[in-house]
């Protein structure tokens, strides 16, 4: 169903993308935000189709309207026009209560400033997605202690947050949005807050989750950071003003 | 470290592990979230401490005060109840012009006559019926002697029926008899105290004691509980009650006569009062306080100054269970009031915890937390906040009333029901007290909240 709306989505290869299935789907998504009398159009109608493994970078100047569109695919926030289909679901009318339960179970964020909760310890931290998805303590024990594995932190899973490197702290960050095995990974300027070699750490890791198949979108300024992705996406005054592919 | 690598895809399997449709209450959620709650009380310990100061405060002032207001009326309610519940107790009472001048020292050498009367006591059996018995007593005060031991106490003259119109028991001997009355006879019933300071050792009983030139035979002990504290300022006492002896009321009127005197700083004054103190006993115990008004009525026509006191237990009782129940009123209100601080308390550190974990707050959120998880965090926080300081007002609130008792030697009941409904209202206070921060808490934007710093 949604293969048809492929007219409606930018410049994508057709080639590349072919047989592959939409995890998400933008459909002239536009959102203002009114201040007392004053309206505001920040996104001015965004159609964007991304399908299943593909690893995307969203870029643009400040104000071109990155964090709300990031903010929308995140489902924190609604569009105020238009349909955003994430999976085979249409979020753009849902509840509160079913927003929380499709952003816990469909999708995993990973954010500059990590936003790890200081009180619980990194297992705790990788362990609270499943917890609100109502998942057995025995399984989200299972899990969670995979994941560290994963990240390479299976040695520090008693450890709280701030006893921990900036790198490691973005490493059960990122084990916490693979926690519920999410359609999509969604990135907030992920090495915003590190140093190089961090950075570079945790870009092989996303490296790795794109070679298994998993679906990124990474919202960046930098040039450098997009450049591990395959594709580009950049915003201008809340429009896309381009879409392309290309395989690093 | 230099490169991390991920370890082979296939650990990340869920299979098999699928969520719990999380519908209705789901003990291992509040498990977590309670724990979660414990966790952040604990890290803020000294904040969390002074939160609940005010339940503390609270809970420990109600229970405290409920067990010593309930000692205090199971005390008064047991005193009166030894008065005895259809009596009414009459007492002459010096009238206080004539204390004034006696007191003043100047004036001519007084005689003195005041008090109730025998024709008193004719006059109201004959008017009013239903009165079963009159006990009259005469109390004069003296010093009484065994060898060179002695006491000043309180020589009652009264009849046969005394003990059994007080509740008033015999630990030994017996209590002088309608013929010993008739005789004038010289026998003597000690109360326990007497006894012990006039006989420390041996037995009192067939002993004799010596008052004035005279010898009294020794043929019972009362015990020492069951004496009023009431009209302790009549004629001739001076003492508290239990220091007292009694012989037969014929006895004491031909061997003590009805005028005492005495040197006062003036000169020489005479007291002369025929009754010190009357028990009237009535039939039916509904009427008692009826009764007492008509008393009243009669000696307030027969008497021209107030010279006398009257005492309806069954009043004053009805009176200790009124002034209890204001006690508990206003330990209750007391209580509330301070709950209601402590619970403002409790609101206002949620307040400021709920601002500070704003950030919390939209991780929260962004990983899947509804707004009801939100608002059953805050809310269990609250009321663990509460719960922690209801139960440690409950230990002292329990404690207290045993540090009173012993130190004050008050009697003090701790009834259960006040524990109970005080850790209730504590608890209850967090709930109520909780609901707005949490609400609050729930309803932040969640893009909002993550970006707060």
């Amino acid at each position: 169903m949604l293969e048809t709306n492929l007219s409606t989505s930018t410049n994508s290869d057709s080639a590349v993308t072919a047989g592959r299935e939409v995890v998400a789907s933008l459909d002239a998504i536009r959102k203002t935000y009114f201040m007392g009398a004053l309206a505001v159009e920040v996104l001015h109608g965004i159609s964007l189709d991304f399908y299943q493994g593909d690893y995307i970078s969203i870029m643009g100047p400040s104000g071109c309207g990155k964090s709300t569109l990031m903010n929308i695919l995140g489902c924190l926030d609604q569009p105020t026009e238009g349909n955003y289909f994430l999976g085979d679901e249409d979020t753009s009318k849902m509840e509160d209560d079913e927003l929380s339960t499709i952003r816990g179970a469909r999708l995993g964020f990973i954010f500059q400033s990590y936003n790890l909760i200081q009180q619980l310890n990194v297992l705790e931290n990788i362990e609270m997605p499943l917890f609100y998805q109502g998942y057995s303590e025995a399984d989200s024990h299972e899990i969670a202690m995979g994941l560290a594995a994963r990240v390479g932190l299976q040695d520090r899973v008693d450890h709280k947050p701030f006893e921990l490197s900036g790198g490691q702290q973005q490493r059960v960050a990122i084990a916490r949005a693979l926690a519920v095995d999410p359609l999509i990974i969604l990135a907030d300027e992920p090495t915003g807050n590190l140093d190089s070699k961090s950075g570079a750490e945790i870009l092989n890791l996303f490296d790795e989750l794109h070679d298994q198949g998993k679906t990124l979108i990474m919202v960046t300024h930098s040039d450098e950071l997009a450049e591990r992705s395959q594709r580009w996406v950049r915003l201008r005054d809340g429009l896309v003003e381009s879409d392309d592919r290309h395989n690093p | 470290m230099t490169d991390i690598t991920l370890n082979p895809p296939g650990s990340e399997s869920h299979a098999g592990k699928r969520p719990v449709l999380n519908s209705g209450f789901n003990f291992l959620r509040f498990r977590k979230i309670t724990e979660v709650g414990i966790k952040s009380i604990h890290s803020h310990g000294l904040r969390s401490l002074l939160t609940v100061l005010g339940i503390v405060i609270g809970v420990a002032a109600v229970i405290a005060m409920l067990a010593v207001s309930e000692g205090a009326s199971f005390e008064a309610q047991q005193q009166f109840r030894d008065l005895g519940a259809s009596n009414i107790l009459l007492k002459s009472v010096k009238p206080a012009e004539v204390e004034e001048s006696s007191r003043s020292g100047f004036g001519p050498p007084q005689a003195i006559v005041y008090g109730l009367t025998v024709a008193d006591i004719t006059a109201i059996r004959n008017s009013i019926p239903g009165i079963s018995n009159v006990i009259s007593s005469r109390i004069v005060k003296k010093n009484v002697w065994n060898g060179g031991l002695n006491m000043n106490t309180d020589v009652v003259g009264t009849s046969v029926y005394y003990p059994v119109s007080r509740n008033y028991n015999l630990r030994a001997g017996r209590f002088f008899s309608e013929s010993e009355m008739r005789d004038h006879a010289n026998v003597v019933v000690l109360s326990d105290e007497v006894a012990q300071g006039l006989f420390p050792i041996d037995n009192p009983l067939g002993k004799s004691i010596r008052i004035d030139s005279d010898y009294y035979n020794v043929i019972g002990i009362m015990e020492s509980e069951g004496f009023s504290n009431l009209g302790q300022n009549q004629a001739g006492s001076s003492n508290s009650a239990p220091s007292r002896i009694f012989i037969p009321f014929t006895s004491s009127k031909s061997r003590f006569g009805e005028t005492t005197t005495r040197q006062t700083a003036g000169g020489v004054e005479s007291e002369t009062v025929e009754l010190h103190e009357a028990i009237i006993q009535i039939e039916n115990q509904d009427g008692v306080i009826e009764v007492g008004e008509i008393i009243d009525s009669i000696l307030e026509r027969r008497h021209k100054d107030i010279d006398y006191a009257i005492e309806v237990p069954l009043a004053l009782l009805r009176q200790a269970e009124e002034s209890a129940l204001r006690d508990q009123i206003v330990a209750g209100a007391i209580a509330g009031i301070s709950l209601l601080v402590g619970g403002i308390g409790i609101m206002n550190i949620m307040l400021a915890s709920v601002t500070e974990r704003t950030r919390e707050i939209g991780i929260r959120r962004a990983l899947g937390a509804k707004r009801r998880d939100i608002i059953m965090q805050f809310l269990i926080e609250a009321v663990i906040l509460s719960g922690v300081g209801g139960l440690i007002g409950v230990v002292l609130g329990i404690a207290i009333p045993f540090i009173i008792s012993a130190f004050w030697g008050m009697t003090t009941i701790v009834t259960p029901l006040a524990p109970i409904l005080a850790f209730s209202i504590s608890a209850l206070i967090g709930v109520i007290f909780g609901i707005y921060p949490s609400i609050r808490a729930a309803d932040m934007d969640p893009v909002e909240a993550l970006r707060h710093e």
